[in-house]
């Protein structure tokens, strides 16, 4: 059996020690810039808090994965390099990469510490994936969210390194690490600066009839009805109308959270070794609630019991769950 | 950006006269002197807040009868009752019942899911408030526990009392 480590979402200090005492077996963070994908206001670590975070966890044999998995602009590397850098002095235990210069200097100035695949890589083939194995010594692959069990179950006969698969949170489907869309509105691209529909182009309107829209650059990208749920103000979840759909329509994905704990057993069982929880943006008690419960439920399978599987759905986007792809390529 | 002030006097919220009025004259003291200690108690807060130290919120308890104007810059900290004829013209706006609006300072209920069930309602600067929320997040321990000592024994009886009806309440839909 695999290890099933549990790698959960560390948003600020305050949200790692939670993670922490939940029961992760490891953290994944970053610094308050563009090196990685969830360069939110008012998020992420100082390099002073990292070292007192970094001390924090290994006291309680928790692993601290670094994110740095966003593109450097040609020519503007100083900003990884100098992350990378901080990041081994302050004993990181891996690097979360997807840029292949950033792997490469890693490798090279880094050689002893651990290079993860990011999703952002969009590595979903036996061919990609050993090919960063090769070239950059990549320890374990994050794969995107599009794959099948059988397939995931396939690709492990075939890759040199460990597989990580997300649980639970955001269900991302694009191209990862390739999606223009938030860039074609705003300017700010997802891969390089890290934003993904930023909080400063973000409006939420209310309306006299209750309902609710949400704009991204003065573009409404959706709009709720009184008594319906809503979702995150990001493009490929937006309702739009078109020539042959005059009611608007979820176009590209449509508000939803993966939910993978009824598929732990058999992900284990095809060889996955890590657990990723999504959620570097979301609040502590998210955190606490998700990786108690991912928790609970890992150590049932570890001890050959029936996994008990808390209600989540209350924390999930739009208030609704999927199992995606990990159960049937049919779905959408 | 601002906030649309007239969304936050919209009909059907309670708090438009003169009993709002003298609502915010009893509970002024109590927010001096709670946001003064808790500022004391978490400077760190500060530093996640960024350029919106300045910002002007409403956050808004739609069943109590007045809103509350927070700006927390920590060279002049600012935390009144208003009533709802009457306020600022503000930043960013946050709305929603009382305990979710006091459970989400203490992490003890996930904003993104508030969100996602209608049971908290944003407007005005999203870049602001995401701030204070991160901000707020980081903070560890319970800051309306640390409230509620400030009055001893009763202060944490009511505290448990509210939290605990709260607890039983249907959720969903709530700033309609």
């Amino acid at each position: 059996m695999s290890l099933a480590e549990l790698i959960c979402p560390a948003g600020t200090p305050a949200a790692l020690r939670t993670a922490v005492d939940a029961g992760a077996d490891a953290v994944y963070c970053g610094f308050q810039d563009a090196t990685n994908a969830r360069n939110f206001p008012g998020l992420n670590f100082t390099p002073e808090e990292l070292e007192a975070s970094v001390a924090h966890a290994h006291a309680k044999a928790t692993k601290v994965l670094l994110a740095l998995n966003t593109y450097p602009p040609a020519g503007k590397v100083d900003l990884w390099r100098q992350a990378a850098d901080t990041g081994a002095r302050l004993g990181v235990d891996a690097f979360i990469v997807a840029d292949m210069g950033v792997a490469d200097y890693i490798a090279r100035t880094h050689p002893d510490k651990r290079l993860h695949l990011s999703v952002q890589a969009a590595a979903s083939s036996p061919e990609a994936i050993r090919y960063y194995c090769e070239n950059f010594g990549v320890r374990r692959v994050v794969l995107p969210r599009i794959l099948t069990i059988p397939e995931i179950r396939q690709i492990r006969k075939e890759i040199p390194c460990e597989i990580e698969t997300f649980i639970f949170g955001n269900h991302g489907l694009m191209v990862e690490g390739r999606c223009s869309l938030t860039n074609y509105l705003t300017g700010q691209s997802t891969n390089m600066d890290g934003v993904c529909s930023p909080a400063s182009d973000v409006e939420y309107l209310r309306h006299e009839d209750g309902s609710m829209s949400s704009q991204l650059a003065g573009f409404t990208i959706d709009r709720f009805s009184p008594d319906e749920k809503a979702g995150y103000p990001t493009i490929c979840k937006g309702r739009y109308t078109a020539p042959h759909r005059s009611e608007g329509y979820y176009a590209f994905e449509e508000p939803i959270s993966l939910n993978l704990s009824r598929l732990l057993p058999e992900l284990i069982d095809a060889g996955v070794h890590a657990f990723k929880i999504e959620g570097r943006q979301r609040s502590k008690s998210y955190v606490r609630g998700v990786v108690s419960a991912f928790r609970q439920a890992v150590d049932d399978i570890r001890a050959g019991r029936e996994a008990r599987i808390a209600d989540l759905v209350a924390l999930t986007e739009g208030q609704k769950q999927t199992q995606g792809a990990f159960e049937t390529r049919k779905w959408r | 950006m601002t906030s649309d002030t007239v969304l936050s006097r919209r009909p059907g919220l309670p708090g438009q006269g003169a009993v709002a009025q003298l609502a915010c004259t009893l509970v002024q003291p109590l927010l001096s002197r709670v946001v003064r200690r808790i500022a004391a108690a978490h400077p760190s807060l500060f530093a996640r807040l960024g350029p919106h130290q300045t910002t002007d919120f409403l956050i808004d308890p739609v069943e109590l009868p007045f809103a509350l104007h927070l700006r927390p810059d920590p060279l002049a900290l600012v935390f009144r009752a208003v009533p709802r004829h009457a306020v600022p013209q503000v930043g960013a706006t946050i709305r929603g019942r009382f305990m979710l609006l006091l459970e989400l300072v203490d992490s003890e209920e996930d904003g993104d899911a508030a969100f996602f069930s209608r049971d908290l309602e944003v407007t005005g600067d999203t870049e602001a408030v995401v701030r204070l929320r991160n901000a707020l997040d980081d903070v560890d321990g319970s800051i309306a526990e640390e409230t509620a000592s400030m009055f001893g024994a009763p202060g944490r009886t009511i505290l448990a009392r509210m939290r605990r009806a709260y607890a039983n309440e249907p959720k969903g839909h709530a700033t309609r």
